[in-house]
């Protein structure tokens, strides 16, 4: 459903989207609401705008040393640059706007 | 639930409980073993007391020494950082990495946002995989009180606590978890209060400044279903790692040798019926200038003689400084530095602790596999931090000769307020086999030493103080003398003798004199008794011409006299008896005489 991988990515920074990588663990309410909240957030500040990546990390556990994965769930804006990451679910929803610099389409 | 499992499972196998080296010094020692293996330890300790170190050295360790492949989880520090830092220590971390130890930078950076609520069950499932891949074995998690700190939460980190812990079981890998704790006692924060409950063996390590000296301990709070020796622990962060002090119970089981080893002093060995034991702890103490440095340097020189490996430590005082003020002494000990039988080292007392002063003696004495070992002065560690502490050095220094059958001498500084009192500062003197103490002796306006045993275990000794005497053609001991209660010493000694032998020789010379002069009256009186055999022959011989005809004639004569003295001519006769008379006396002074020589 969701384009993923460098070829994905390039073409979204193209068209200057965003271009997010969702870290996640299949079976967590965690990860479940993460997933909702970043999918919401997109719809509302970035509608078309947007690419997410979802990774399980019970799927593919070697990313998490590969990508440095502590916390789930991370996220990871890949673009536009500076990549920034978020940890946790996401429920606060003006920090995520903040680190993601949308927070002027907000209050 | 898992809890309760994993008790279960440890009441069915506390006596079969598996241990992990850590191959830490000492502290497999204290522990018995270990690490438990399988089980999740944890580290306490406050910001630099050694907790990376220790995990880092548990992971190279087993490694390297034990085939058990390791993953350090580093919370706290880049891995890049971790490296570079435990380079000194010559651990080869590099050639290490990425085959039998790997990092794991879990650092999470100040600009990460952190937007509602996480947890490490995707990091555990990453690390679970890669252990698995790679046939880990231990694993370390440094520290977890960053993790804590990002949760920010006491119930969000009691989860994670937990579920690190079930983890943990369940991997069956054995954990090291540190963790910082504020001031002394570990646990006054609420949140690793249940941590200690959880985690099967609790250390924690502890830094402490006396007389601005830094002192490392660590002690075992806790080990589940293990005896361990709950003392702290002395320890040393030095040039390969970290140390821990050997303070479990264990007897020395090195055999006690019967052979004697030279003190390198002639009368001093006589002293002690052959010197001293192979393996014995030899104590010399005595104030500033007694000459402890030379019996220490003269035993030393005795044994590179034999070709026995020496270490000499000395302390504030450089190898070339102590070469050559021995050498003023006689006592040459520069070519046996040369050929590398003796082995110099020096260190600044003040500049480390007494531990690692113990450490690098240690590390030396193995590395160069002393026989016998000079401390020049061992009472110099009393510097090196808190007197008790410096104390136990001591003795473990003198455990540690032991039961490497090393032959060690220590010289012992005493000073201040009893410096004749006997007693050492390190007291170390119960432990000593053989303690020589030299003392200055001041009187009539000069200082001698003196020395004596004052204690020498299992041999026959000399009870007598001698004096020292040091000269350029070495050292010698000389019997003092004793007179009216006051020991004799250097001048006073030598007038002593010089006295004695000049009455010694005012004697002979009276006996020579005497017996010169009786020989002289013999002789004479043996001519004398010659001269008057001589006239007693004369004599007897006129004695016989006067008896018989002689004697008649005579009578006549006396006859015819009386008949001429009424006659005028009487006169011309009256001549004779008074010549007679004459000749009489003389006979009878020469009877007399030999009589008065007889006498």
């Amino acid at each position: 459903m969701i384009p993923s991988g460098d070829e994905g990515a390039r073409r979204a920074e193209e068209k200057g989207s965003f271009v997010f990588r969702l870290y996640v663990v299949n079976e967590g309410p965690g990860s479940a609401r993460a997933i909702a909240n970043l999918s919401a957030l997109c719809k509302k500040h970035l509608p078309d705008n947007h690419q997410i990546e979802i990774v399980d990390l019970l799927q593919d556990p070697r990313r998490v040393l590969s990508d440095k994965i502590v916390a789930t769930p991370t996220l990871i804006k890949v673009s536009p640059a500076p990549v920034q990451k978020i940890i946790g679910d996401l429920s606060e929803e003006a920090k995520v706007l903040f680190a993601l610099g949308l927070q002027q389409g907000t209050k | 639930m898992k809890r309760a499992t994993s008790s279960a499972a440890e009441n069915q196998d506390v006596a079969a409980l598996h241990k992990t080296p850590t191959g830490v010094e000492g502290f497999d020692a204290i522990t018995g073993g270990g690490l438990p293996r399988n089980r999740t330890s944890l580290i306490f300790g406050g910001p630099g007391s050694g907790k990376t170190v220790f995990a880092l050295q548990t992971m190279v360790n087993g490694a390297r020494q034990f085939g058990e492949p390791g993953i350090f989880v580093a919370f706290e520090e880049n891995s890049r950082h971790i490296v570079a830092n435990a380079a000194s220590f010559g651990w080869n971390l590099p050639q290490l990495e990425k085959k039998q130890l790997f990092f794991f930078d879990a650092k999470v950076r100040p600009d990460v946002i952190k937007a509602g609520e996480f947890d490490l069950s995707g990091m555990l499932a990453g690390i679970k995989a890669e252990a698995d891949a790679r046939g880990v074995k231990r694993i370390v998690f440094d520290s977890i009180d960053v993790l804590l700190t990002l949760l920010d939460d006491p119930y969000a980190e009691r989860r994670e606590i937990y579920r690190l812990n079930d983890w943990l079981s369940e991997s069956g890998l054995t954990g090291i978890i540190t963790a910082k704790s504020q001031g002394d006692y570990p646990f006054v924060a609420a949140r690793y209060g249940f941590m200690q409950f959880m985690a099967d063996c609790v250390v924690v390590l502890k830094l402490q400044v006396v007389d601005q000296i830094a002192l490392r301990y660590l002690q075992v709070m806790k080990y589940r279903g293990s005896s361990f020796a709950e003392n702290e622990a002395p320890l040393v962060i030095g040039a390969s790692g970290m140390e821990v002090a050997d303070i479990s119970a264990k007897t020395i089981a090195v055999e006690a040798s019967p052979e004697r080893v030279s003190s390198g002093v002639g009368p001093l060995d006589a002293m002690l019926g052959g010197g001293y034991y192979r393996g014995s702890s030899v104590l010399i103490t005595g104030s500033a200038g007694t000459g402890k440095s030379i019996l220490a340097g003269l035993f030393a020189e005795a044994a590179c003689r034999r070709k026995e490996r020496t270490f000499y430590v000395s302390f504030d005082e450089n190898p070339s400084e102590v070469v050559r003020d021995l050498s003023s002494v006689g006592i040459r000990l520069g070519p046996h530095l040369k050929s590398g039988v003796l082995r110099m080292h020096s260190a600044r007392a003040e500049t480390f602790s007494a531990e690692v002063h113990l450490m690098n003696i240690k590390r030396i004495v193995r590395e160069h596999q002393s026989r016998c070992m000079v401390v020049d002065p061992v009472s110099a560690i009393v510097k090196a931090g808190a007197a008790l502490t410096a104390g136990r050095v001591a003795e473990r220094l003198i455990c540690l000769a032991k039961s490497e059958g090393i032959t060690l001498l220590s010289t012992s500084l005493l000073q201040g307020a009893q410096p004749l009192s006997e007693e050492t500062p390190v007291r170390i003197s119960t432990i000593a086999d053989t303690w020589i103490h030299l003392t200055n002796i001041s009187q009539a306006g000069e200082r001698n030493r003196a020395l004596s045993i004052v204690k020498s275990r299992g041999m026959r000794h000399s009870n007598q103080v001698r004096e020292l005497i040091l000269s350029d053609e070495g050292i010698a001991l000389a019997d003092v003398y004793t007179a009216a209660g006051d020991v004799l010493m250097g001048t006073a000694r030598w007038q002593k003798e010089a006295a004695e032998k000049t009455e010694q020789k005012r004697i002979l010379a009276e006996v020579e004199h005497k017996r010169r002069e009786v020989a002289l009256a013999r002789a004479e009186l043996t001519v004398r008794i010659e001269a008057l055999e001589q006239e007693l022959k004369q004599k007897e011989a006129e004695a016989e011409r006067l008896t018989g005809a002689d004697a008649r004639h005579k009578l006549d004569l006396v006859h015819r006299r009386e008949g001429l003295e009424q006659s005028p001519s009487a006169k011309i006769f009256k001549k004779r008896p008074e010549n007679s008379h004459a000749a009489g006396k003389k006979m009878t002074r020469g009877r007399r005489l030999p009589k008065g020589g007889g006498q």
